[in-house]
């Protein structure tokens, strides 16, 4: 009765080797490398590309290990972390435009391993030391945005239609036009009908004032928000590849929020500086018709905002927008070839080439602004006289203060623009000697644990407890080889997770050896006691585990960051207890004693 | 090896007045803690800043105060941890500590006054997100509490789920009480730390229920209590025994596994040990008391054929 087909233990060994073979990957650990990403459309990680940087690192005499192309990007191995700085270092004098060069860690594994797809376990920010931010769309600011460039939009609009209306105020996202008369309103009314469709406006007579009030729509600011933040999202995308990380997480979670995590970032200050930036860029006209000395005393014209340059004097800015980072291809900073000035270069697509030559076309002669507009913040960066008409979607903007500054305006302008600011709600920055610190801590308490309850089984339960124990092992290694393979996130209370699913598995092993040797007392031969014991026991194993199992699915879906690697480790862990401590446990008791006829007593 | 050999039953229902009067005690003793003294909420629930950092020579702790109080950082605390040169600060909200900047302005005060500190580790949690991981907290209890429920009222009958259900709520509240007391720092962590009790020492009591259940069949004559009693003593064994394994595991993360486990392994340290205690003395002189019979779980028993198949058979 106490034997299982062999079919049955092939299968159990054959669960066993491959799960060894995926949890292998995790001895040989990971190896410092250098990853080379082309970050635009042109550049390729191909053969080449690793010929390009083997041939630059042979000659700065640095010994690679390895370099290879996987996911876009080439990996080279080195050594010890020192090489890897160093190469670091040289790869990004050479490698400074178009690609981005990051610090990475690569599996050591040998390549066989690599090849069929055994990976380490995936370690969370708390084990291998970054950044996590949770940032915040600001969403009442990207409708204002929204509403502010219709309301723009309207006005020349109206203005082109030869549709006169006498005033245009916004005031929390609303709209409100005034017109003289009624049938003025009524034309202007369905032309917006018309030719706005996020936009909703309601007539209202006040007097003689005949107004039309309205905004957008609801269903224009839902899909607002909703590009709002993949806009965000994009961008942070570029930025972070300007920033030189490997394996970043930019996710949207929740409607408005956005989580960048980035393992192996050190200088937070600096990332938080490049994530948190909102500059977008703004081509506008300066108004030159209107008193700038009346306007200094507070009475700016309508139609336009004061601002002061760099050089301190004031200057009137017309509020109409002709230009918005929005249309920029590419942007490098450089020297102007007369001034020798620090200068950005700044490419534009087809549409925003198209109207700028016709902005510049019909403004020769006259100063046009251009502002970087930063956490509601304007600065006008140079507002040149156009001398001519500037075709091809070429355009030098000088007024750098330093090379520098030059340098971080191209990268802000390059990376674009986020539709809406955001700020940071949560933070969790961890150190590398602490990642190294927790890793050998969870790992530590991992094995003292393990050793003792081990060594108690042993003792306690004799040959049982032996196949309690190894049992035990099996479980150990069914779950890290499940991990390495889910690619599942490991955090330190994951690791914890990792001691107290151990714990609560021999549960299962505990309650079956009770169980045998409750039914030996009750006078039942040993080979009834077995089979007994195992089949009573696995009822109150389901039972147990499966509340284990609520209290672990609940934290997973309410949980957030490392309790949620807690709680993956936790259903795993009783997933793959239920395996080890009742399958694997009784193949182990079966081949022992099943085939005896007569056994008089068992080790229990 | 063997450790207990019992030979008769001990009569634990006799004594249930006084182990009800007991935990009764304990947990209105958790209760007033909670209270009046209230949960030492981490900065993971109250939102605020938290800085670890590492100072080359042992930190003087006082003039890293003076020096953030004088840079116009109000209420904070710092202290040390661990070694004399690992020092911890924290940041309310309030005022101008309350956002993603908080960091970088104490660090570049404390890089003025000791050039060769360095940053180990920053948790900044804006308040929002602190109400929200709160309520999300909260929830998830009671999404256990309410899946257990359901579970055991299923698999056995309503009286063992309200029983089980009401002795593992009480662990929780102890375990929230000791905190409480002790004002040690309720994270996020220990909260995984405490639905996981939750989760795991209903088993305690499905363990002794199973035995109830099996017994209710096997033994037609015999009197309820005593049927418990009966069920206690026989799954004592297994009880000490698996508890104390996994205490061993959570021993070993409070003594191996940092300043970072350490409330975690406490948690369930408190937990485990009220787990035995709550679901051998509390459940089951509860199940008494809402008096279960033999006959509604026979009943119940047939009229489900899933219940049968993997129940106990003589």
């Amino acid at each position: 009765m106490n034997r299982f087909p062999l079919w049955k233990n092939l299968l159990i060994v054959a669960i066993l080797l491959v799960a060894f073979i995926y949890a292998l990957p995790n001895v040989f650990g990971e190896a410092p490398a250098v990853q080379v990403t082309p970050t635009r459309a042109a550049f390729h990680a191909d053969a080449r590309l690793v010929q390009e940087i083997k041939d630059e690192l042979s000659a700065a005499h640095i010994p690679w290990d390895d370099a290879e192309v996987s996911d876009d990007s080439v990996k080279v191995r080195f050594q010890s972390t020192d090489w890897q700085l160093k190469a670091e270092d040289v790869l990004q004098n050479r490698f400074r435009d178009g690609y981005s060069v990051a610090l990475n860690l690569i599996s050591a594994s040998p390549a066989w391993l690599t090849a069929i797809g055994a990976k380490p376990m995936y370690l969370g920010l708390d084990l291998r030391g970054g950044v996590h931010f949770l940032l915040q769309v600001d969403m009442q600011a990207a409708l204002d945005k929204a509403v502010q460039r219709n309301a723009n939009d309207l006005r020349s609009q109206l203005r082109d239609q030869q549709i006169h209306y006498s005033g245009l105020d916004i005031s929390h996202q609303n709209i409100v036009l005034h017109f003289a008369d009624a049938a003025t309103r009524n034309q202007a009314a369905s032309f917006i009908a018309h030719n706005y469709p996020d936009l909703m406006f309601n007539p209202r007579d006040n007097g003689t004032d005949f107004l039309l009030e309205g905004g957008l729509r609801a269903d224009a600011i839902k899909r607002l928000q909703d590009s709002a933040v993949q806009q965000n999202i994009t961008t942070l995308r570029n930025r972070v590849n300007e920033l030189g990380v490997a394996e970043p997480v930019i996710q949207q979670q929740g409607t408005d929020r956005v989580v960048v995590e980035l393992p192996g970032v050190q200088d937070t200050a600096k990332a938080k500086e490049i994530l948190g930036r909102t500059a977008s860029l703004e081509i506008r006209m300066v108004d030159e018709s209107h008193d700038i000395a009346a306007a200094m005393q507070g009475q700016v014209p309508f139609d336009d905002d004061l601002y002061t340059e760099r050089n301190g004097m004031p200057i009137l800015v017309k509020k109409t927008v002709l230009l918005t980072g929005d249309y920029i291809t590419d942007a490098s900073p450089g020297f102007d070839q007369q001034s020798g000035q620090a200068a950005v270069h700044v490419n534009l697509d087809s549409r925003g080439a198209r109207i700028f030559r016709d902005v510049t076309r019909e403004n020769v002669g006259k100063r046009m602004a251009i502002l970087l507009v930063e956490k509601g913040k304007t600065e006008v960066i140079t507002a040149p006289v156009i001398r001519e008409e500037i075709g091809g979607g070429r355009v030098q903007i000088t007024g750098m203060e330093s090379a520098q500054e030059a340098s971080d305006t191209a990268l802000l302008l390059r990376a674009g623009a986020l539709a809406a600011p955001m700020d940071i709600v949560e933070e969790r920055t961890v150190g590398p000697s602490l990642g190294a610190d927790n890793i050998r801590k969870g790992f530590h308490s991992n094995l003292w644990g393990f050793v003792a309850v081990v060594g108690f089984m042993i003792l306690y339960y004799r040959l049982f407890g032996m196949f309690s124990a190894l049992a035990l092992t099996a479980n150990g290694l069914l779950l890290v080889s499940l991990l390495s393979v889910m690619q599942a996130t490991l955090t330190l209370p994951g690791m914890a997770g990792i001691a107290l699913t151990l714990g609560m598995a021999i549960d299962a092993n505990v309650l079956i050896n009770e169980r045998v040797r409750e039914e030996l007392r009750n006078g039942n031969s040993p080979q009834a006691a077995i089979h007994a014991g195992y089949d009573r026991a696995w009822g109150t194993i389901l039972d147990s585990n499966i509340t284990n199992l609520i209290a672990g699915v609940a934290l997973f879906w309410l949980g957030s960051g490392p309790v949620r690697g807690f709680a993956v480790v936790l259903c795993l862990g009783i997933l793959t207890s239920m395996f080890s401590a009742v399958t694997l446990s009784r193949a182990l008791v079966n081949l022992t004693y099943g085939r005896r006829h007569r056994l008089s007593s068992i080790s229990i | 090896m063997e450790f207990f050999r019992i030979r008769r039953d001990i009569p634990f229902m006799r004594y249930g007045k006084i182990t009800t009067a007991i935990s009764l005690l304990t947990f209105l003793f958790a209760v007033w803690a909670l209270t009046f003294k209230g949960l030492n909420l981490g900065i993971d629930f109250t939102g605020g800043t938290l800085i670890e950092v590492t100072t080359s020579q042992p930190a003087n702790i006082d003039h890293i105060r003076t020096s953030l109080d004088q840079a116009g950082f109000r209420d904070v605390t710092v202290q040390n941890f661990g070694a004399s040169n690992d020092v911890l600060i924290r940041l309310p909200v309030h005022g101008n500590a309350g956002n993603g900047k908080t960091s970088e302005a104490v660090m570049n005060v404390l890089h003025v006054q000791e050039p060769g500190i360095t940053l180990k580790r920053v948790d900044f949690v804006g308040p929002q997100v602190g109400h929200e991981l709160y309520d999300n907290g909260a929830l998830a209890l009671m999404v256990v509490a309410g899946g257990i429920l359901v579970y055991l009222a299923l698999r056995f009958e309503w009286r063992f789920a309200l029983a089980a259900i009401i002795a593992n709520v009480h662990d929780v509240v102890i375990i929230l009480g000791f905190f409480a007391f002790f004002q040690w720092e309720f994270s996020l962590t220990v909260l995984a730390g405490v639905l996981a009790v939750l989760g795991y020492s209903v088993n305690e009591s499905v363990v002794v229920f199973d035995r109830i259940r099996e017994n209710l069949r096997k033994m037609r004559k015999t009197d309820i209590p005593e049927i418990i009693d009966n069920a206690i003593t026989a799954t004592m064994s297994r009880t000490i025994i698996t508890h104390g394994m996994t205490e061993t595991m959570v021993l070993a993360m409070l003594f191996f596994g940092g300043d970072a486990l350490h409330n975690f392994a406490l948690a369930l340290t408190i937990g485990i040990l009220f787990g035995i205690y709550s679901s051998v003395l509390v459940a089951s002189p509860m199940l008494l008391m809402l008096g279960v019979r033999r006959e509604h779980f026979i009943k119940a028993a047939t009229s489900k054929t899933g219940v049968s198949a993997d129940g106990a058979q003589v």
